[in-house]
């Protein structure tokens, strides 16, 4: 390993690294702009120029390998003469304009010009102005303070996997734009406004809401998918004023999908805030103390098998106990989270989850992918697929529709007969998967939340046991919904005659339940309710509020303190950033006052109690943040007999999946430009 | 074709020059071909690229649109807009300056009827001002399509285009009558020494 000197200090770095990365383990901060360490390297800025013993001009140190015996100084008159030159340069052409710019506060050049600038500009004559891109609906240009530090060209092309960005002309006449000014089609995109060190690239939706001094910050995590993104809430008094990405190199390194974003003005829009009651066909408001009355009579009037609870894609493990617990205690066995019918035994914990886990996807060799389409079910996990692909000697194979993942994929087939096939080794793909060192198989939700699912779910269970090797378990189920896991973990299915969601639809459907309760169940089909009374405790009129007798107003992901399971299993904290709206509450305290009124008193005052309670019954809510491995064990559950028809994908539009999203007027603008306009361009019209 | 076509295709002849340009970089590196591959576009099409001829590059050689676009817009000798059939390139960097280009420049201003950058509007010829082309020794020169014409001034410049206007093919090479860059003069030097069939 080479040793060199930094400023005086001897340290020894990995061969391989560069200057500026041993620089940063000395302790030494390099100003740069175009550097990026999950992009390559451009040194086109000149900003992180250090001086190297014997040699004849300053170099730059994000381009430079380190080599035995280097002598780097990063605090001598010329590093600082050269900064101040460099720094003289970027600011000829960037026009002066901090006060109206939405950059202003957290911008990369404003501060280091302020560190490591001249002060003055002895530039009098003109600036150049370049014309704004149209880059879509979520990122606004203002081309003139572009650096030209190529990083949104390199994110697109690198992590995005979208060619589309470029820099066309040189020199002085160079602009940075997509191609024939389209939107950037990717669900990523709007991280190149984080990487923008300038103003060029800012948020469209956020455009002169805030400035970043005003905004409270919480650390929390996503939940517009099964990821579990790592996001920060920035909260202007009870708004939610944007989600901005925060650091987890097992989850979502620094990115995070468009979706988890800009839904958050979702979270303003079609809000429920008091408690309604159907009357007369009309949904009525009402008290909290009447609401809650009506709701126990209800349940208490019920038998508990003709009582079913749904949990919804959205809700915390903490709610989803209390229901279960409530349930129990009414008497129901009929409690069920998997509302999309995907066939998911909850017995064995690995059964169900992503065990290769995310990050472990750089270790994979061999990729087959069942039924799911990663680029929209979890967006983070196509990029990392991507970045195993960037890496060489990765196969990705698909079973189901076509797919665009922005890397190739073999089509080995599009239902269940191919799975067979391969599950059989009569496929040649078989052999491929038996070979690999490190196989993993992706079974989505589209392959599962089908009647045959279980007979798919016991194929792929034999394809995950030839995916097992020393210290590896290529078995994966890509979940859609962020509760899904802390629902199958809690046990939250049904134990009584009424075996899966349909089950139970059908149930109401026929009069043989009364009541239905859905904790923020959205994705059923509210027709197949019948004449049910339905209560619905949820944070948005979509379409379970639309169906309900009853309306529980209650919180969003912002806006409670609660625990999230990951696909790959991970127990993370979502934290309360702003109140809920109105008389809007916590959802677990709802379900705790509702089962005082109905006489069934959960035991749990606070929700350090229900957290407690919670860990005791299931001691793996206690590790927040860490993936337990767990074995998959054989199969000898129900198979059934496969179908011909082909596997769909479950998401028929990234940009609105769940309540939020459909809320959110900008994931409307996006479905318009993304979806809409392109099917118009390739559809029936004309 | 002075106005952006829809469809763009290589005529089968320089199909094949394209393929054998591509055929000499390694197995999936065929994007190195882009630059020979876009100056066989621009000749076939009167002397530009329009959208559908990068589109068309850039399937060929299995490139996203951007990147051919970032090649053909950084070079100057690839043009993106109508530049006329034929292109009339005046050097006015400092050797030919100071030899006089400016009145190269103005002559064939004047007889072209349009000022640098300019197209004549029957769309046949471009005018257009350039950075060195190499051959200072005989400045001030210019470049018509292929050719070198060197050894310019006001005069015989203008008779240069007033040919080609009506059709005639000028002699290539230096304007004044000397041999290649030989002293004005002729030969002060070696003059004894014979080669070829004149030993």
């Amino acid at each position: 390993m080479p040793k060199l000197t930094i400023d005086g200090k001897l340290i020894e770095v990995e061969a391989g690294l560069t200057v500026l990365q041993a620089c940063e383990r000395a302790g030494v901060e390099i100003p740069r702009f175009c550097y990026h360490e999950r992009l390559s390297i451009a040194g086109n800025c000149r900003m992180c120029l250090v001086e190297q013993e014997r040699a004849p001009k300053p170099i730059a140190s994000c381009a430079m390998p380190v080599m035995d015996n280097m002598v780097i100084k990063t605090d001598t008159e010329m590093v600082r003469k050269a900064r101040r030159g460099v720094m003289e340069f970027l600011l000829i052409n960037h026009p002066l304009d901090c006060p109206i710019c939405d950059q202003g506060g957290e911008c990369d050049l404003q501060d280091q010009a302020m560190a490591y600038g001249f002060g003055r500009s002895r530039y009098d004559e003109n600036k150049r102005a370049v014309a704004d891109k149209y880059m879509g609906p979520l990122i606004k240009t203002i081309m003139t303070r572009c650096i030209h530090c190529t990083r949104c060209i390199r994110f697109a092309t690198e992590v995005a996997g979208v060619e589309e960005m470029g820099a066309l002309g040189r020199g002085e006449h160079m602009v940075v734009t997509t191609y024939l000014e389209k939107a950037l089609a990717s669900e990523m995109s709007a991280n190149v406004i984080d990487l923008c060190p300038v103003g060029a690239l800012t948020s469209k939706p956020y455009a002169f809401e805030a400035r970043p001094w005003e905004l409270r910050k919480t650390e929390s995590v996503d939940v517009m998918d099964a990821v579990g993104s790592a996001i920060r809430v920035d909260t202007r008094g009870r708004e939610v004023m944007r989600v901005l990405p925060r650091l987890n190199e097992d989850v979502n390194e620094e990115w995070i999908s468009d979706k988890t974003r800009y839904a958050c003005d979702g979270l303003t829009r079609q809000r429920l805030d008091v408690p309604y009651l159907r009357k007369d066909g009309a949904l009525r408001p009402m008290s909290w103390n009447d609401a809650l009355k009506a709701a126990a009579d209800r349940l208490k009037a019920a038998p508990g098998d003709r009582i079913a609870a749904l949990a919804g894609d959205l809700s915390d493990a903490e709610s989803m106990f209390a229901l279960k617990e409530l349930m129990t205690a009414l008497g129901s066995p009929h409690v069920e989270c998997r509302q999309d019918g995907a066939f998911l035994p909850a017995d064995s914990r690995a059964g169900y989850l992503f065990n290769t886990t995310i990050v472990g996807i750089e270790r994979a060799d061999v990729c087959l992918l069942v039924g799911a389409n990663p680029r929209w079910e979890a967006a983070i996990v196509n990029t990392r697929l991507r970045k195993r692909h960037l890496m060489g000697g990765f196969t990705v194979a698909a079973i189901g529709p076509a797919l665009d993942l922005t890397f190739p994929v073999q089509m080995l087939g599009d239902g269940p007969k191919a799975l067979a096939q391969i599950a059989a080794g009569t496929h040649p793909f078989s052999q491929k998967l038996k070979d690999a060192k490190a196989p993993m198989i992706v079974l989505g939700q589209g392959a599962l939340a089908r009647p045959d699912g279980a007979a798919v779910y016991a194929a792929a269970r034999k394809l995950g046991e030839l995916c097992q090797r020393e210290g590896w378990n290529g078995f994966n189920v890509l979940h859609t919904a962020a509760a899904r896991v802390g629902g199958l973990d809690l046990g939250l299915v049904p134990t009584g005659k009424l075996k899966d969601v349909n089950a139970i639809l059908d149930a109401a459907a026929s009069g043989a339940l009364d009541v239905v309760y859905l904790l923020g169940a959205d994705e059923i089909d509210m027709d197949r309710l019948g004449k049910v009374f339905v209560i619905y405790q949820g944070h948005h009129g979509d379409r379970g509020a639309h169906r309900a007798d009853l309306i529980l107003p209650g919180a969003a992901y912002t806006e409670k303190n609660g625990i999230y399971v990951n696909t790959e299993g991970r127990a993370q904290l979502a934290k309360l950033a702003s109140a809920p709206p109105g008389e809007a509450r916590e959802d677990w305290k709802i379900l705790r006052a509702l089962s005082e009124a109905a006489g069934k008193t959960l035991p749990y005052d606070t929700l350090a109690d229900l957290r407690g309670a919670l860990v005791k019954a299931h001691p793996g809510f206690a590790r927040i943040g860490d993936v337990t491995p767990s074995s998959l064990g054989s199969y000898s559950g129900p198979a059934g007999s496969a179908m011909d028809a082909p596997f769909a994908h479950p998401i028929a539009n990234f940009y609105m999946t769940d309540p939020i999203s459909r809320a959110s007027l900008t994931m409307s603008h996006c479905t318009e430009v993304f979806l809409n306009a392109r099917a118009a361009k390739t559809g029936t019209h004309g | 074709m002075s106005t952006a076509p829809e469809k763009f295709e290589l005529t089968p002849e320089n199909l094949a020059a394209a393929k054998k340009i591509i055929a000499k970089y390694p197995p999936g590196r065929q994007a190195s071909a882009v630059m020979p591959v876009l100056m066989l576009a621009q000749k076939q099409h009167d002397n530009w690229l329009p959208q559908a001829a990068l589109e068309y590059v850039a399937k060929l050689l299995g490139m996203a649109p951007i990147r051919v676009h970032e090649v053909a817009s950084f070079y100057t000798m690839y043009n993106l807009r109508p530049a006329g059939r034929v292109q009339v390139q005046v050097c006015t960097t400092t050797p030919c300056w100071l030899r006089g280009s400016g009145a190269v420049v103005a002559a064939c201003e004047r007889a072209l009827g349009v000022a640098c950058g300019g197209v004549t509007p029957d769309g046949r010829f471009g005018l257009k001002e350039v950075e060195c082309l190499g051959a200072c020794v005989n400045a001030p020169m210019m470049q018509i399509g292929d050719e070198y014409y060197e050894d310019l001034d006001s005069a015989s410049a203008a008779k240069l285009i007033e040919t080609l206007k009506s059709g005639g093919k000028p002699r290539p090479g230096p304007q004044s009558g000397r041999k290649t860059s030989e002293p004005l003069g002729g030969p002060t030097t070696l003059t004894t020494l014979r080669f070829g069939k004149d030993a």
